[in-house]
Protein backbone atom coordinates (compact mmCIF):
# COMPACT_ATOMS: atom_id res chain seq x y z
CA UNK A 1 0.00 0.00 0.00
CA UNK A 2 1.53 3.32 -1.05
CA UNK A 3 0.27 6.76 -0.06
CA UNK A 4 0.79 9.98 -2.00
CA UNK A 5 0.84 13.28 -0.10
CA UNK A 6 0.52 16.51 -2.08
CA UNK A 7 3.02 18.94 -0.52
CA UNK A 8 1.77 22.28 0.81
CA UNK A 9 4.45 24.82 -0.06
CA UNK A 10 5.09 28.23 -1.59
CA UNK A 11 8.05 27.09 -3.75
CA UNK A 12 10.46 28.57 -1.20
CA UNK A 13 9.44 26.72 1.92
CA UNK A 14 7.51 23.62 2.86
CA UNK A 15 4.56 24.38 5.15
CA UNK A 16 4.20 22.53 8.47
CA UNK A 17 0.82 21.28 7.16
CA UNK A 18 2.74 18.77 5.03
CA UNK A 19 4.46 17.26 8.08
CA UNK A 20 1.05 16.94 9.72
CA UNK A 21 -0.53 15.27 6.68
CA UNK A 22 2.42 12.83 6.59
CA UNK A 23 1.50 12.02 10.18
CA UNK A 24 -2.05 11.17 9.03
CA UNK A 25 -0.54 9.06 6.23
CA UNK A 26 1.60 7.22 8.79
CA UNK A 27 -1.57 6.45 10.76
CA UNK A 28 -3.03 4.81 7.62
CA UNK A 29 0.20 2.84 7.25
CA UNK A 30 2.27 2.08 4.18
CA UNK A 31 4.99 3.55 2.02
CA UNK A 32 4.69 7.37 1.88
CA UNK A 33 5.62 9.48 -1.15
CA UNK A 34 5.35 13.28 -1.39
CA UNK A 35 4.62 15.19 -4.58
CA UNK A 36 6.08 18.69 -4.78
CA UNK A 37 4.57 20.51 -7.77
CA UNK A 38 5.92 24.02 -8.25
CA UNK A 39 8.64 26.06 -9.88
CA UNK A 40 12.18 26.54 -8.55
CA UNK A 41 10.99 24.63 -5.52
CA UNK A 42 14.23 22.87 -4.55
CA UNK A 43 14.19 24.27 -1.00
CA UNK A 44 10.71 22.80 -0.44
CA UNK A 45 11.92 19.50 -1.93
CA UNK A 46 14.88 19.34 0.48
CA UNK A 47 12.57 19.98 3.43
CA UNK A 48 10.18 17.26 2.18
CA UNK A 49 13.06 14.76 1.96
CA UNK A 50 13.67 15.22 5.68
CA UNK A 51 10.16 14.32 6.83
CA UNK A 52 10.24 11.12 8.83
CA UNK A 53 8.55 8.15 7.19
CA UNK A 54 8.71 9.49 3.64
CA UNK A 55 10.56 7.22 1.20
CA UNK A 56 10.29 9.20 -2.02
CA UNK A 57 9.82 12.83 -3.03
CA UNK A 58 8.40 13.27 -6.52
CA UNK A 59 9.29 16.64 -8.01
CA UNK A 60 7.39 18.37 -10.82
CA UNK A 61 9.39 21.57 -11.23
CA UNK A 62 8.02 23.58 -14.16
CA UNK A 63 6.75 27.11 -14.81
CA UNK A 64 3.29 25.60 -15.43
CA UNK A 65 3.07 24.68 -11.74
CA UNK A 66 4.33 28.00 -10.38
CA UNK A 67 0.94 29.11 -9.08
CA UNK A 68 -0.15 25.55 -8.16
CA UNK A 69 -3.38 25.81 -10.12
CA UNK A 70 -5.99 23.11 -9.57
CA UNK A 71 -6.62 22.78 -13.29
CA UNK A 72 -3.25 21.28 -14.25
CA UNK A 73 -1.90 20.03 -10.91
CA UNK A 74 -4.96 17.76 -10.66
CA UNK A 75 -4.11 16.27 -14.07
CA UNK A 76 -0.51 15.74 -12.96
CA UNK A 77 -1.67 13.86 -9.85
CA UNK A 78 -4.01 11.72 -11.95
CA UNK A 79 -1.15 10.82 -14.31
CA UNK A 80 0.81 9.27 -11.44
CA UNK A 81 -2.21 8.02 -9.46
CA UNK A 82 -1.99 4.40 -10.66
CA UNK A 83 0.77 3.72 -8.11
CA UNK A 84 -1.27 4.86 -5.11
CA UNK A 85 -4.12 3.63 -3.01
CA UNK A 86 -4.42 6.83 -0.95
CA UNK A 87 -3.99 10.43 -2.09
CA UNK A 88 -3.85 13.05 0.67
CA UNK A 89 -3.50 16.81 0.89
CA UNK A 90 -3.91 19.33 3.66
CA UNK A 91 -7.34 20.98 3.83
CA UNK A 92 -5.79 24.34 2.92
CA UNK A 93 -6.93 26.67 0.16
CA UNK A 94 -4.67 24.78 -2.28
CA UNK A 95 -5.65 21.28 -1.12
CA UNK A 96 -9.36 22.09 -1.10
CA UNK A 97 -9.08 23.62 -4.57
CA UNK A 98 -7.15 20.74 -6.14
CA UNK A 99 -8.12 17.44 -4.55
CA UNK A 100 -11.84 17.28 -5.46
CA UNK A 101 -10.72 17.67 -9.09
CA UNK A 102 -8.35 14.74 -8.65
CA UNK A 103 -11.11 12.62 -7.07
CA UNK A 104 -13.61 13.39 -9.85
CA UNK A 105 -11.08 12.55 -12.56
CA UNK A 106 -10.43 9.22 -10.82
CA UNK A 107 -14.21 8.66 -10.44
CA UNK A 108 -13.95 8.33 -6.66
CA UNK A 109 -15.52 10.23 -3.81
CA UNK A 110 -13.44 12.58 -1.67
CA UNK A 111 -13.41 12.54 2.11
CA UNK A 112 -12.95 16.13 3.30
CA UNK A 113 -11.22 17.46 6.42
CA UNK A 114 -10.30 14.14 8.01
CA UNK A 115 -9.54 14.56 11.72
CA UNK A 116 -8.95 10.91 12.64
CA UNK A 117 -7.80 7.78 10.86
CA UNK A 118 -9.77 4.75 12.12
CA UNK A 119 -8.37 2.28 9.58
CA UNK A 120 -7.02 2.36 6.03
CA UNK A 121 -10.54 2.90 4.65
CA UNK A 122 -12.43 4.49 7.56
CA UNK A 123 -12.06 8.07 8.67
CA UNK A 124 -13.69 10.61 10.98
CA UNK A 125 -14.64 14.05 9.70
CA UNK A 126 -16.64 16.92 11.15
CA UNK A 127 -19.97 17.90 9.59
CA UNK A 128 -22.34 20.80 10.43
CA UNK A 129 -19.37 23.01 11.40
CA UNK A 130 -18.12 20.47 13.91
CA UNK A 131 -21.49 20.02 15.63
CA UNK A 132 -21.37 16.35 14.63
CA UNK A 133 -18.64 13.90 13.72
CA UNK A 134 -19.21 11.48 10.87
CA UNK A 135 -17.31 8.19 10.64
CA UNK A 136 -17.15 7.28 6.97
CA UNK A 137 -15.99 4.11 5.28
CA UNK A 138 -14.79 4.55 1.72
CA UNK A 139 -15.83 1.88 -0.76
CA UNK A 140 -13.68 3.29 -3.55
CA UNK A 141 -10.51 1.58 -4.76
CA UNK A 142 -8.59 4.82 -4.22
CA UNK A 143 -9.10 6.99 -1.16
CA UNK A 144 -8.76 10.68 -1.90
CA UNK A 145 -8.91 12.87 1.18
CA UNK A 146 -8.07 16.26 2.59
CA UNK A 147 -6.71 16.30 6.12
CA UNK A 148 -7.38 18.93 8.76
CA UNK A 149 -3.77 19.47 9.75
CA UNK A 150 -4.58 20.93 13.19
CA UNK A 151 -5.83 17.45 14.20
CA UNK A 152 -2.43 15.78 13.64
CA UNK A 153 1.04 16.34 15.10
CA UNK A 154 3.86 17.05 12.67
CA UNK A 155 6.27 14.18 12.02
CA UNK A 156 9.94 14.63 12.90
CA UNK A 157 12.50 15.86 10.38
CA UNK A 158 14.82 12.89 10.61
CA UNK A 159 14.12 11.38 7.20
CA UNK A 160 16.23 11.17 4.08
CA UNK A 161 13.96 10.37 1.15
CA UNK A 162 15.04 9.72 -2.41
CA UNK A 163 14.18 12.39 -5.04
CA UNK A 164 12.52 11.43 -8.33
CA UNK A 165 12.02 14.05 -11.00
CA UNK A 166 8.82 14.02 -13.06
CA UNK A 167 8.99 15.33 -16.60
CA UNK A 168 5.28 16.06 -17.23
CA UNK A 169 4.66 19.77 -17.72
CA UNK A 170 0.92 20.16 -18.20
CA UNK A 171 -0.54 23.47 -19.37
CA UNK A 172 -3.53 25.25 -17.81
CA UNK A 173 -5.92 27.70 -19.42
CA UNK A 174 -6.12 29.45 -16.07
CA UNK A 175 -3.72 32.37 -15.88
CA UNK A 176 -2.20 33.61 -12.63
CA UNK A 177 -2.58 37.42 -12.45
CA UNK A 178 -1.45 38.47 -8.98
CA UNK A 179 -1.34 37.60 -5.33
CA UNK A 180 -1.24 39.73 -2.20
CA UNK A 181 -0.32 38.01 1.03
CA UNK A 182 -0.48 39.63 4.42
CA UNK A 183 3.13 40.20 5.48
CA UNK A 184 3.70 39.41 9.11
CA UNK A 185 6.66 38.57 11.31
CA UNK A 186 4.30 36.65 13.58
CA UNK A 187 3.65 32.92 13.17
CA UNK A 188 0.90 31.77 10.81
CA UNK A 189 -2.48 31.14 12.42
CA UNK A 190 -2.56 27.51 11.33
CA UNK A 191 0.80 26.67 12.91
CA UNK A 192 1.01 28.98 15.92
CA UNK A 193 1.43 27.49 19.38
CA UNK A 194 -0.36 30.47 20.90
CA UNK A 195 -3.09 32.60 19.33
CA UNK A 196 -4.43 35.89 20.65
CA UNK A 197 -7.80 36.70 19.05
CA UNK A 198 -9.92 39.83 19.21
CA UNK A 199 -13.64 40.24 18.65
CA UNK A 200 -16.18 43.00 18.26
CA UNK A 201 -15.32 44.13 21.79
CA UNK A 202 -12.02 45.51 20.45
CA UNK A 203 -14.05 48.45 19.14
CA UNK A 204 -11.72 49.36 16.25
CA UNK A 205 -8.84 48.20 14.10
CA UNK A 206 -6.47 50.59 15.90
CA UNK A 207 -7.27 48.92 19.21
CA UNK A 208 -5.84 45.65 17.87
CA UNK A 209 -2.42 47.21 18.58
CA UNK A 210 -2.65 46.14 22.24
CA UNK A 211 -3.38 42.57 21.14
CA UNK A 212 -0.44 42.65 18.75
CA UNK A 213 1.76 43.77 21.63
CA UNK A 214 0.52 40.84 23.69
CA UNK A 215 1.04 38.47 20.75
CA UNK A 216 4.63 39.64 20.33
CA UNK A 217 5.37 39.08 24.01
CA UNK A 218 4.04 35.52 23.74
CA UNK A 219 5.41 34.75 20.27
CA UNK A 220 1.78 34.31 19.26
CA UNK A 221 -0.28 34.76 16.10
CA UNK A 222 -3.13 37.29 16.01
CA UNK A 223 -6.60 36.12 15.08
CA UNK A 224 -10.08 37.60 15.03
CA UNK A 225 -13.73 36.62 15.16
CA UNK A 226 -16.00 37.01 12.16
CA UNK A 227 -17.70 39.93 13.92
CA UNK A 228 -14.38 41.80 14.05
CA UNK A 229 -13.73 41.02 10.37
CA UNK A 230 -17.24 42.04 9.31
CA UNK A 231 -16.87 45.29 11.28
CA UNK A 232 -13.79 46.01 9.17
CA UNK A 233 -11.31 46.00 12.09
CA UNK A 234 -8.96 43.46 10.48
CA UNK A 235 -8.65 41.60 7.16
CA UNK A 236 -10.48 38.32 6.58
CA UNK A 237 -7.38 36.14 6.57
CA UNK A 238 -7.17 36.63 10.35
CA UNK A 239 -10.59 35.10 10.84
CA UNK A 240 -10.87 32.08 13.12
CA UNK A 241 -14.13 30.15 12.83
CA UNK A 242 -16.36 28.03 10.70
CA UNK A 243 -15.93 30.35 7.73
CA UNK A 244 -12.31 31.17 8.50
CA UNK A 245 -9.37 29.19 9.86
CA UNK A 246 -9.84 26.13 12.06
CA UNK A 247 -7.09 26.21 14.68
CA UNK A 248 -5.99 24.09 17.64
CA UNK A 249 -3.07 25.85 19.37
CA UNK A 250 -1.72 25.02 22.84
CA UNK A 251 -3.12 28.31 24.12
CA UNK A 252 -5.97 30.37 22.67
CA UNK A 253 -6.70 33.74 24.24
CA UNK A 254 -10.11 35.13 23.20
CA UNK A 255 -10.40 38.83 23.92
CA UNK A 256 -13.70 40.69 23.58
CA UNK A 257 -15.19 37.68 21.76
CA UNK A 258 -18.70 36.65 22.78
CA UNK A 259 -18.32 33.08 21.52
CA UNK A 260 -20.80 32.62 18.67
CA UNK A 261 -21.17 28.99 17.49
CA UNK A 262 -19.43 29.92 14.27
CA UNK A 263 -16.35 31.11 16.19
CA UNK A 264 -16.31 28.17 18.60
CA UNK A 265 -16.30 25.81 15.59
CA UNK A 266 -12.91 27.22 14.68
CA UNK A 267 -11.10 27.09 18.02
CA UNK A 268 -12.76 24.69 20.46
CA UNK A 269 -10.07 22.04 19.93
CA UNK A 270 -7.41 24.36 21.39
CA UNK A 271 -5.64 22.75 24.34
CA UNK A 272 -6.10 25.67 26.76
CA UNK A 273 -8.64 28.43 26.19
CA UNK A 274 -8.60 31.77 28.01
CA UNK A 275 -11.53 34.17 27.68
CA UNK A 276 -11.42 37.82 28.64
CA UNK A 277 -14.76 39.56 28.31
CA UNK A 278 -16.63 42.18 30.30
CA UNK A 279 -19.94 40.34 29.91
CA UNK A 280 -20.08 37.50 32.48
CA UNK A 281 -22.88 35.88 30.45
CA UNK A 282 -20.80 35.60 27.25
CA UNK A 283 -21.01 32.02 25.87
CA UNK A 284 -17.23 31.95 25.39
CA UNK A 285 -16.88 31.34 29.15
CA UNK A 286 -18.65 27.98 28.71
CA UNK A 287 -15.72 26.60 26.74
CA UNK A 288 -12.89 28.50 28.45
CA UNK A 289 -10.48 26.82 30.86
CA UNK A 290 -9.78 30.19 32.44
CA UNK A 291 -12.26 33.04 32.32
CA UNK A 292 -11.68 36.62 33.39
CA UNK A 293 -14.56 39.07 33.54
CA UNK A 294 -12.85 42.39 32.91
CA UNK A 295 -12.65 45.41 30.65
CA UNK A 296 -10.16 44.32 28.02
CA UNK A 297 -8.72 47.84 27.77
CA UNK A 298 -7.55 47.47 31.37
CA UNK A 299 -6.83 43.73 31.41
CA UNK A 300 -4.68 43.50 28.28
CA UNK A 301 -2.28 46.36 29.18
CA UNK A 302 -2.02 44.84 32.68
CA UNK A 303 -1.25 41.46 31.10
CA UNK A 304 1.36 43.08 28.87
CA UNK A 305 3.04 44.56 31.93
CA UNK A 306 3.15 41.23 33.74
CA UNK A 307 4.66 39.20 30.91
CA UNK B 1 -24.71 34.52 -21.66
CA UNK B 2 -26.42 31.87 -19.56
CA UNK B 3 -25.45 31.33 -15.93
CA UNK B 4 -26.19 28.09 -14.13
CA UNK B 5 -26.35 28.18 -10.32
CA UNK B 6 -26.57 24.83 -8.49
CA UNK B 7 -28.11 25.32 -5.03
CA UNK B 8 -28.77 23.20 -1.93
CA UNK B 9 -31.46 23.04 0.74
CA UNK B 10 -29.89 22.85 4.20
CA UNK B 11 -30.81 23.28 7.86
CA UNK B 12 -31.01 27.03 8.59
CA UNK B 13 -27.64 28.41 9.72
CA UNK B 14 -29.11 29.67 12.99
CA UNK B 15 -30.37 26.27 14.11
CA UNK B 16 -28.11 24.18 16.32
CA UNK B 17 -28.44 20.59 15.13
CA UNK B 18 -28.44 17.46 17.28
CA UNK B 19 -27.32 13.96 16.53
CA UNK B 20 -30.00 11.23 16.58
CA UNK B 21 -29.96 8.99 19.66
CA UNK B 22 -29.07 5.93 17.56
CA UNK B 23 -26.01 7.76 16.12
CA UNK B 24 -27.04 7.20 12.51
CA UNK B 25 -27.33 10.80 11.40
CA UNK B 26 -28.13 14.36 12.36
CA UNK B 27 -31.78 14.81 13.30
CA UNK B 28 -33.33 17.23 10.80
CA UNK B 29 -37.01 16.51 11.48
CA UNK B 30 -39.09 19.66 11.91
CA UNK B 31 -36.04 21.93 11.68
CA UNK B 32 -36.22 25.21 9.81
CA UNK B 33 -34.70 24.72 6.37
CA UNK B 34 -33.15 27.35 4.11
CA UNK B 35 -31.15 28.02 0.99
CA UNK B 36 -27.50 27.27 1.84
CA UNK B 37 -25.96 30.70 2.65
CA UNK B 38 -23.08 30.27 0.17
CA UNK B 39 -25.59 29.28 -2.55
CA UNK B 40 -27.54 32.44 -1.77
CA UNK B 41 -24.40 34.49 -2.46
CA UNK B 42 -23.92 32.56 -5.73
CA UNK B 43 -27.51 33.34 -6.81
CA UNK B 44 -27.04 37.01 -5.89
CA UNK B 45 -23.85 37.26 -7.96
CA UNK B 46 -25.55 35.66 -10.99
CA UNK B 47 -28.52 38.01 -10.67
CA UNK B 48 -26.20 41.02 -10.43
CA UNK B 49 -24.40 39.88 -13.59
CA UNK B 50 -27.77 39.74 -15.30
CA UNK B 51 -28.78 43.17 -13.99
CA UNK B 52 -25.52 44.66 -15.27
CA UNK B 53 -26.21 43.25 -18.73
CA UNK B 54 -23.43 40.62 -18.70
CA UNK B 55 -25.77 37.65 -18.41
CA UNK B 56 -29.07 37.06 -20.20
CA UNK B 57 -30.50 34.20 -18.17
CA UNK B 58 -29.98 32.75 -14.69
CA UNK B 59 -30.98 29.11 -14.17
CA UNK B 60 -30.96 27.51 -10.72
CA UNK B 61 -30.76 23.77 -10.25
CA UNK B 62 -31.07 21.58 -7.19
CA UNK B 63 -30.82 17.84 -6.53
CA UNK B 64 -32.96 16.31 -3.79
CA UNK B 65 -36.42 15.44 -2.54
CA UNK B 66 -39.54 17.39 -3.55
CA UNK B 67 -38.99 19.89 -0.76
CA UNK B 68 -35.99 21.47 -2.53
CA UNK B 69 -38.52 23.21 -4.78
CA UNK B 70 -39.09 25.59 -1.88
CA UNK B 71 -35.45 26.76 -2.13
CA UNK B 72 -35.65 26.89 -5.93
CA UNK B 73 -38.63 29.26 -5.55
CA UNK B 74 -36.59 31.31 -3.07
CA UNK B 75 -33.76 31.55 -5.61
CA UNK B 76 -36.25 32.65 -8.27
CA UNK B 77 -37.67 35.24 -5.87
CA UNK B 78 -34.11 36.59 -5.60
CA UNK B 79 -34.06 36.96 -9.39
CA UNK B 80 -33.26 33.64 -11.08
CA UNK B 81 -35.32 33.17 -14.26
CA UNK B 82 -36.12 29.48 -14.11
CA UNK B 83 -35.37 26.35 -12.13
CA UNK B 84 -34.56 22.68 -12.62
CA UNK B 85 -35.32 20.13 -9.94
CA UNK B 86 -33.56 16.78 -10.20
CA UNK B 87 -35.72 14.64 -7.99
CA UNK B 88 -34.20 11.91 -5.80
CA UNK B 89 -34.76 10.77 -2.23
CA UNK B 90 -31.26 9.38 -1.97
CA UNK B 91 -28.44 11.11 -0.10
CA UNK B 92 -25.89 11.62 -2.84
CA UNK B 93 -22.17 12.33 -2.46
CA UNK B 94 -20.78 15.44 -4.19
CA UNK B 95 -19.35 13.35 -7.06
CA UNK B 96 -22.82 11.99 -7.90
CA UNK B 97 -24.29 15.51 -7.73
CA UNK B 98 -21.52 16.71 -10.05
CA UNK B 99 -22.34 13.92 -12.54
CA UNK B 100 -26.01 14.97 -12.59
CA UNK B 101 -25.03 18.62 -13.01
CA UNK B 102 -22.77 17.64 -15.91
CA UNK B 103 -25.82 16.15 -17.66
CA UNK B 104 -27.73 19.40 -17.04
CA UNK B 105 -24.83 21.48 -18.33
CA UNK B 106 -24.67 19.39 -21.52
CA UNK B 107 -28.25 20.48 -22.24
CA UNK B 108 -28.00 24.06 -21.02
CA UNK B 109 -24.50 24.96 -22.27
CA UNK B 110 -24.09 27.72 -19.66
CA UNK B 111 -21.03 29.94 -20.08
CA UNK B 112 -20.61 30.39 -16.36
CA UNK B 113 -21.51 28.10 -13.48
CA UNK B 114 -21.52 29.69 -10.03
CA UNK B 115 -21.57 27.53 -6.87
CA UNK B 116 -21.43 28.26 -3.16
CA UNK B 117 -18.02 27.08 -1.98
CA UNK B 118 -19.59 24.52 0.36
CA UNK B 119 -22.84 23.59 2.02
CA UNK B 120 -23.08 24.19 5.74
CA UNK B 121 -24.37 20.67 6.44
CA UNK B 122 -21.91 18.30 4.74
CA UNK B 123 -19.07 20.87 4.72
CA UNK B 124 -17.57 18.97 1.78
CA UNK B 125 -16.38 21.80 -0.44
CA UNK B 126 -16.17 19.54 -3.50
CA UNK B 127 -19.06 19.80 -5.96
CA UNK B 128 -17.90 22.86 -7.94
CA UNK B 129 -14.36 21.56 -8.35
CA UNK B 130 -15.69 18.11 -9.32
CA UNK B 131 -17.98 19.49 -12.01
CA UNK B 132 -15.02 21.52 -13.31
CA UNK B 133 -13.02 18.30 -13.60
CA UNK B 134 -15.84 16.33 -15.26
CA UNK B 135 -16.46 19.09 -17.82
CA UNK B 136 -12.75 20.00 -18.11
CA UNK B 137 -13.44 23.66 -17.36
CA UNK B 138 -11.06 26.05 -15.62
CA UNK B 139 -12.11 26.95 -12.09
CA UNK B 140 -11.78 29.72 -9.53
CA UNK B 141 -12.78 28.70 -6.02
CA UNK B 142 -13.49 30.90 -2.96
CA UNK B 143 -14.25 34.03 -5.01
CA UNK B 144 -14.42 37.44 -3.37
CA UNK B 145 -14.63 39.41 -6.64
CA UNK B 146 -15.83 38.40 -10.09
CA UNK B 147 -15.38 40.38 -13.31
CA UNK B 148 -16.55 39.15 -16.71
CA UNK B 149 -14.92 40.76 -19.74
CA UNK B 150 -16.05 39.34 -23.09
CA UNK B 151 -15.18 35.66 -23.08
CA UNK B 152 -12.76 35.96 -20.15
CA UNK B 153 -13.41 36.04 -16.43
CA UNK B 154 -11.16 37.51 -13.74
CA UNK B 155 -11.68 36.27 -10.22
CA UNK B 156 -10.10 37.37 -6.94
CA UNK B 157 -9.94 34.45 -4.51
CA UNK B 158 -9.62 34.23 -0.75
CA UNK B 159 -6.62 32.01 -0.13
CA UNK B 160 -4.70 31.19 3.06
CA UNK B 161 -2.89 34.35 4.08
CA UNK B 162 -4.36 36.74 1.52
CA UNK B 163 -5.88 37.16 -1.92
CA UNK B 164 -5.07 35.76 -5.34
CA UNK B 165 -6.33 36.89 -8.73
CA UNK B 166 -6.80 34.45 -11.62
CA UNK B 167 -7.99 34.99 -15.18
CA UNK B 168 -9.48 32.30 -17.37
CA UNK B 169 -11.55 31.77 -20.52
CA UNK B 170 -15.27 30.97 -20.36
CA UNK B 171 -16.96 28.57 -19.92
CA UNK B 172 -15.67 28.39 -16.37
CA UNK B 173 -16.71 27.45 -12.87
CA UNK B 174 -16.63 29.83 -9.91
CA UNK B 175 -17.30 28.92 -6.28
CA UNK B 176 -18.07 31.83 -3.99
CA UNK B 177 -16.88 32.82 -0.55
CA UNK B 178 -18.64 34.87 2.08
CA UNK B 179 -17.37 38.31 1.14
CA UNK B 180 -18.35 38.33 -2.53
CA UNK B 181 -21.62 40.19 -1.96
CA UNK B 182 -24.50 40.68 0.43
CA UNK B 183 -27.57 38.90 -0.87
CA UNK B 184 -30.76 40.94 -1.13
CA UNK B 185 -34.02 40.10 0.60
CA UNK B 186 -36.77 38.82 -1.64
CA UNK B 187 -39.60 41.34 -1.91
CA UNK B 188 -43.21 40.18 -1.63
CA UNK B 189 -44.02 40.97 -5.29
CA UNK B 190 -40.93 39.00 -6.33
CA UNK B 191 -41.96 36.07 -4.13
CA UNK B 192 -45.37 36.10 -5.84
CA UNK B 193 -43.75 36.40 -9.27
CA UNK B 194 -41.40 33.48 -8.51
CA UNK B 195 -44.39 31.17 -8.09
CA UNK B 196 -45.18 31.55 -11.77
CA UNK B 197 -41.63 31.12 -13.06
CA UNK B 198 -40.88 27.82 -14.88
CA UNK B 199 -39.68 24.90 -12.76
CA UNK B 200 -38.76 21.71 -14.64
CA UNK B 201 -38.72 18.43 -12.78
CA UNK B 202 -36.59 15.53 -13.94
CA UNK B 203 -35.31 12.28 -12.50
CA UNK B 204 -31.85 10.77 -12.38
CA UNK B 205 -33.03 8.29 -15.05
CA UNK B 206 -34.24 11.15 -17.30
CA UNK B 207 -30.70 12.48 -17.32
CA UNK B 208 -29.30 9.08 -18.25
CA UNK B 209 -26.73 9.15 -15.47
CA UNK B 210 -25.77 5.98 -13.60
CA UNK B 211 -24.56 6.53 -10.08
CA UNK B 212 -22.46 4.39 -7.76
CA UNK B 213 -22.28 4.01 -4.01
CA UNK B 214 -18.94 5.42 -2.90
CA UNK B 215 -19.09 5.38 0.86
CA UNK B 216 -20.99 4.20 3.91
CA UNK B 217 -21.61 6.35 6.95
CA UNK B 218 -20.80 4.11 9.91
CA UNK B 219 -21.87 6.51 12.62
CA UNK B 220 -22.63 10.13 13.36
CA UNK B 221 -21.76 11.17 16.89
CA UNK B 222 -21.81 14.39 18.86
CA UNK B 223 -18.37 15.98 19.41
CA UNK B 224 -16.82 15.78 22.86
CA UNK B 225 -18.25 18.74 24.74
CA UNK B 226 -15.71 21.05 26.26
CA UNK B 227 -16.38 21.72 29.90
CA UNK B 228 -16.20 25.21 31.32
CA UNK B 229 -13.15 25.72 33.49
CA UNK B 230 -12.73 28.21 36.28
CA UNK B 231 -13.13 31.96 36.58
CA UNK B 232 -10.13 33.91 37.78
CA UNK B 233 -10.49 37.17 39.63
CA UNK B 234 -7.54 39.14 38.31
CA UNK B 235 -4.93 39.40 35.59
CA UNK B 236 -2.30 38.32 38.14
CA UNK B 237 -4.27 35.17 38.97
CA UNK B 238 -4.63 34.42 35.25
CA UNK B 239 -0.89 34.71 34.60
CA UNK B 240 -0.22 32.50 37.62
CA UNK B 241 -2.60 29.80 36.35
CA UNK B 242 -1.15 29.89 32.83
CA UNK B 243 2.43 29.69 34.13
CA UNK B 244 2.06 27.21 36.98
CA UNK B 245 -1.08 25.16 36.33
CA UNK B 246 -1.54 24.96 32.55
CA UNK B 247 2.18 25.58 31.95
CA UNK B 248 1.52 27.10 28.53
CA UNK B 249 3.47 30.36 28.89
Amino acid sequence: MTILVLAEHDNVSLKTDTAKVVSAAAAIGGDIHILVAGVDCSAAVTAAQHLAGVSKVLVADATQYGAQLAENVSKLVVEIAADYEHILAAATSIGKDTLPRVAALLDVSQISEVIEVVSSDTFVRPIYAGNALSTVQSLDAKKVMTVRSSAFDAVATTGNAEVVNLSQAIDARTEFVSQSLTESARPELGNAGIIVSGGRGMGSGENFAILEQLADKLGAAVGASRAAVDAGFVPNDLQVGQTGKIVAPDLYIAVGISGAIQHLAGMKDSKVIVAINKDPEAPIFQVADYGLVADLFEAIPALNNLL
Amino acid sequence: MKILVPVKRVVDANVKVRVKADNTSVDTTNLKMALNPFCEIAVEEAVRLKESGVATEVIVVSVGAKAVQEQLRTAMALGADRAIHIETDEELVPLSIAKLLKAVQEKEQAQLIIFGKQSIDGDNNQTGQMLAALTDMPQATFASEVKVDGDMITVTREIDGGLQTLKMPLPAIVTVDLRLNEPRYASLPNIMKAKRKPLDIMTVADLGVSLKTHQTVISVTPPVERKAGIMVSSVEALVDKLKNEAKVI
